[in-house]
């Protein structure tokens, strides 16, 4: 997959950033740049903070008490730390799919249509669901079915749900936790497709602990890797093919050769 | 697929009327979460307040000395101690029929039961559970007190032995699932353990899961106890009115509960005496019952394995 | 020490032995609680059964046995249900979404959790006495119907809280974490993903909590004072009676037909905790199916 020079946007901008879950440090000054309408994998060993760093772009950690941030994340010129925003907007910025597909126990319309009501859309629900539906590949399959049970869908559909219903807010940004980990290949691989679909139109991170998932669908990867301290630092982040090809770092070398994980 | 719209159309005052809506809300149900605490406070202050009138007529000392409680016949005393060993005088006897069979059953359903005789055991231990008082209490009446007198001859119909037989059986359930609930927290490693030793089932349950769980049985007893301490009608059918020092189970007695029901369904003048007399027994029986409730969770806390 | 496992050990008989004299010993146990059961249910049923006719519970009571009936107290047990559930559930599922979704880790909080178990633990006639003082008196809402629905909503209150937040803490944190992750606030998490889901267990809850209600006869007792009522209420300031009290009544007096008057009622008494019970059973099983996580 060759990957053009092009000069992109920079979408999210992270200075700093510290995470803290009361007095454990568990990322320590992170410094990247995400670029818009690309592909960014955040790979590295488990435990190194790559969800906990995912996490920090919709502030998704505030939910965790003793939770404290250094550091910013500029996002549209503001920092999405700053005391004066509320998390509830960036949220319907910044969409978040997550490892386990998690679809609510209702019908499928109701699933893509929930994120619709709570953010107060006024409109035709019925084609923004198809919409989304039709963004996340899904609407094929579902469409004579809306009123259904989400889970009577495959573990594969129940996550491009899940996609859906993330994609139905019209993001700017969407962040993937490890989004095919529960699923069996055939799903796998449909989900890849669909991110290199929709990476035209969003700026996408996922955090994957597998190599070659990266290697296939990112543009960029950052490695992540945490010491004795359990403390997560970037090590390297570069395109993808000089990441899996020549890694600066002995680190990252050591990891994409196998000789941990 | 072209992302053709950037933002969603949303009606503008939509967030504002969510921030709102929420913070109303928030406040109501912590309004709510308060009221559990004024009714605390307001049980201890009606208690309190009462019973000091109460006390301002009669001297404490008469009160947890004397050994009559005749509130209304002359001569007038108001000792406590009868009434306070009628409760007790039950509570003993159910205990002896509530803790072995709450233990049994409950072991019985945690280590051995398969799971087909769990489902059926557990409803009908659960409907056991749900009986009204009232119906035990004529159980006692009607059927365990007559079936006594052929055994007891002297025995007089309202006695203490036929209420606590039956509030044993009342509150076996309540014992026996907090003892069940104590043994299956046990994690199974230890059985696993147990047995890769070559002890049997009988051993492992005896010598490993039940002192595992001891903290959680023992606090089920005191808080079956507890139960059986503050149990009003039941005794109040079955065990009698007559407020009797002794610790003869066929004699009639009168428990602290039943005392209070005695009075308030009487002619007692509100602020008289005797009506301030019910409110000084309440707080005795309040602060007993709080005691071994305190006793119960504290015991769980305090010595609970933790796993 | 012998290489070889001694099939027939002695000391091995032995312990199985006494392996089995002790379930022996628990089953009996289990018998006997089973048989106190079955004899209750009997002794009630052949006792009363000729005596549920119509009149027991059309009738109001009366002093001849063949003439009274339950019906002032079978309206009075639902009016009471009723006005009951009004005030109760309120405060109750309010007081657990509190304490589940809202309230920070504090020591107050946890002051509130340990209040709520030890008021679940204070004896009912407390209640009664609590309710005599100050709704009867204080509030100066005489024995009414009122005064005894309040006493009751807070005698189950602690139950309510506990039922309602096991139904709200068994909702998937994934649930809530996706809700949150679309841009909603606490309060539309809770109400749009939270509760919906809790719903059933919350209802359950509830019908279990109305049920014990319905059985508690000790502090209407201290509330109503007077047992003999011969009519039914009308608003929430009437005199009233409950099904348990009348029983106690009946039960109370000496002649033989009362107390199979007593079984009657207790009979009907039953029936209506039965069905109450069944319906919370039927509906937990209904919803346990839906959400088939």
């Amino acid at each position: 997959m060759t990957i053009e020079n092009k000069v992109n946007n920079v979408s999210l901008k992270v200075k700093d950033l510290s995470v803290y879950y009361g007095a454990f440090k568990a990322l320590e000054e992170i410094s990247m740049d995400i670029e818009e309408n690309q592909v960014t994998a955040l790979i590295g060993p488990s435990g190194c903070g790559k969800s906990t760093l995912l996490r920090c772009f919709n502030r998704m950690n505030d939910l965790f008490p003793n939770t404290k941030i250094e550091g910013q994340i500029i996002y549209d010129d503001i920092d999405i730390y700053s005391q004066a925003i509320d998390p509830v907007l960036i949220r319907s910025k910044i969409g978040m799919v997550f490892q386990k597909p998690n679809p609510f126990p209702k019908s499928i319309y109701d699933n893509v249509a929930f994120g619709l009501k709570i953010n107060g859309f006024v409109g035709n629900y019925d084609e923004e669901v198809e919409r989304a539906l039709i963004q996340s590949a899904l609407w094929e399959e579902v469409k004579d079915r809306l009123y259904d049970n989400a889970f009577s869908l495959s573990g594969g559909q129940q996550q491009r749900l899940c996609m859906a219903r993330a994609l139905a807010i019209r993001p700017d940004v969407i962040l993937l936790d490890e989004p095919t980990s529960a699923l069996d290949p055939i799903a796998t691989v449909k989900i890849e497709d669909l991110v290199n679909v929709l990476k035209k139109d969003y700026t996408i991170i996922i955090v994957t602990h597998n190599m070659q998932q990266a290697a296939r669908v990112s543009d960029k990867t950052a490695f992540l890797l945490s010491g004795e301290n359990r403390c997560g630092k970037l090590i390297e982040m570069d395109t993808t093919e000089k990441i899996f090809t020549t890694p600066s770092k002995k680190e990252t070398e050591d990891y994409i050769t196998g000789r941990f994980s | 697929m072209i992302k053709d719209d950037k933002n969603l159309k949303v009606r503008k005052s939509h967030r504002l009327r969510v921030k709102i809506e929420g913070k109303v809300v928030g406040f109501l149900v912590g309004c709510a979460a308060f009221i559990t605490i004024l009714v605390t406070i307001s049980i201890v202050w009606n208690l309190a307040q009462q019973s000091l009138g109460f006390f301002s007529e009669i001297s404490i000392i008469e009160f947890f000395s004397s050994t009559r409680w005749s509130p209304i016949l002359i001569p007038r005393e108001f000792g406590i101690a009868p009434l306070v060993a009628g409760t007790f005088l039950v509570m003993i006897i159910s205990s002896f029929v509530a803790v072995p069979i709450g233990l049994a059953v409950a072991i019985f359903l945690a280590e051995y039961a398969p799971n087909n005789i769990r489902k059926i055991l557990r409803p009908m231990l659960e409907v056991l559970a749900g009986i009204p008082t009232v119906v035990y209490g004529y159980f006692a009446l009607t059927f365990v007190t007559p079936l006594l007198k052929l055994v007891f001859d002297d025995m007089i119909i309202f006695n203490a032995l036929s209420a606590g037989l039956v509030m044993g059986i009342m509150i076996i359930p309540f014992v026996s699932s907090l003892t069940e609930d104590a043994l299956i927290s046990v994690p199974n490693s230890l059985r696993q353990a147990s047995y890769a030793l070559g002890a049997t089932k009988f051993e492992t349950s005896i010598k490993v899961v039940v002192p595992a769980a001891l903290s959680g049985i023992v606090a089920a007893f005191i808080l079956g106890l507890s139960r059986a301490i503050g149990e009003t009608m039941l005794v109040t059918i079955a065990a009698g009115a007559t407020p009797n020092l002794t610790f003869n189970p066929i004699e009639s007695i009168q428990t602290m509960t039943a005392y209070i029901v005695q009075l308030a369904l009487g002619e007692a003048a509100h602020g008289s005496v005797e009506y301030q007399s019910i409110y000084a027994v309440g707080i005795l029986l309040f602060i007993i019952t709080f005691a071994m409730n305190t006793l119960g969770h504290w015991v769980v806390r305090r010595w609970r394995n933790v796993y | 020490m012998s290489t070889k496992i001694d099939i027939n050990s002695s000391s091995l008989s032995k312990r199985k032995l006494i392996g089995f004299l002790f379930i022996s010993f628990c089953l009996l146990g289990v018998l006997v609680a089973l048989m106190g059961l079955m004899s209750l249910l009997v002794q009630v049923i052949i006792q009363g059964y000729e005596w549920v006719t119509p009149n027991l519970i059309f009738n109001y009571p009366s002093r001849h046995p063949e003439q009274a009936g339950l019906w002032a107290a079978l309206i009075g047990t639902l009016y009471m249900m009723g006005l009951t559930a009004l005030i109760t559930v309120p405060v109750g599922v309010g007081a657990a979404i509190y304490l589940e979704e809202y309230a920070p880790k504090n020591w107050f909080t946890s002051f509130v959790e340990i209040n709520t178990s030890n008021l679940a633990g204070v004896p009912s006639i407390v209640y009664g006495l609590l309710g005599l003082s100050i709704f009867v008196y204080f509030l100066k809402l005489e024995r009414s119907i009122l005064a005894g629905s309040l006493t009751m909503s807070l005698l189950i209150l602690p139950v309510l809280i506990l039922t309602s937040r096991e139904a709200i803490k068994s909702v998937p944190i994934a649930h809530r974490e996706a809700a949150f992750a679309l841009g909603g606030d606490r309060w539309q998490v809770v109400r749009m993903a939270v509760l919906p889901t809790a719903f059933p267990g919350i209802l359950t809850g509830i019908i279990l909590a109305l049920s014990r209600a319905i059985g508690e006869a000790a502090p209407m007792v201290a509330i109503t004072a007077l047992v003999y009522i011969t009519f039914v209420p009308v608003t929430p300031m009437d005199r009233f009676t409950v099904l348990p009290i009348q029983i106690f009544n009946w039960v109370s007096r000496p002649q033989d037909e009362f107390r199979g008057l007593a079984a009657g009622g207790i009979i009907i008494l039953l029936i209506l905790l039965l069905s109450m019970n069944s319906i919370a059973v039927i509906l937990r099983n209904k919803y346990q199916v839906r959400s088939e996580e």
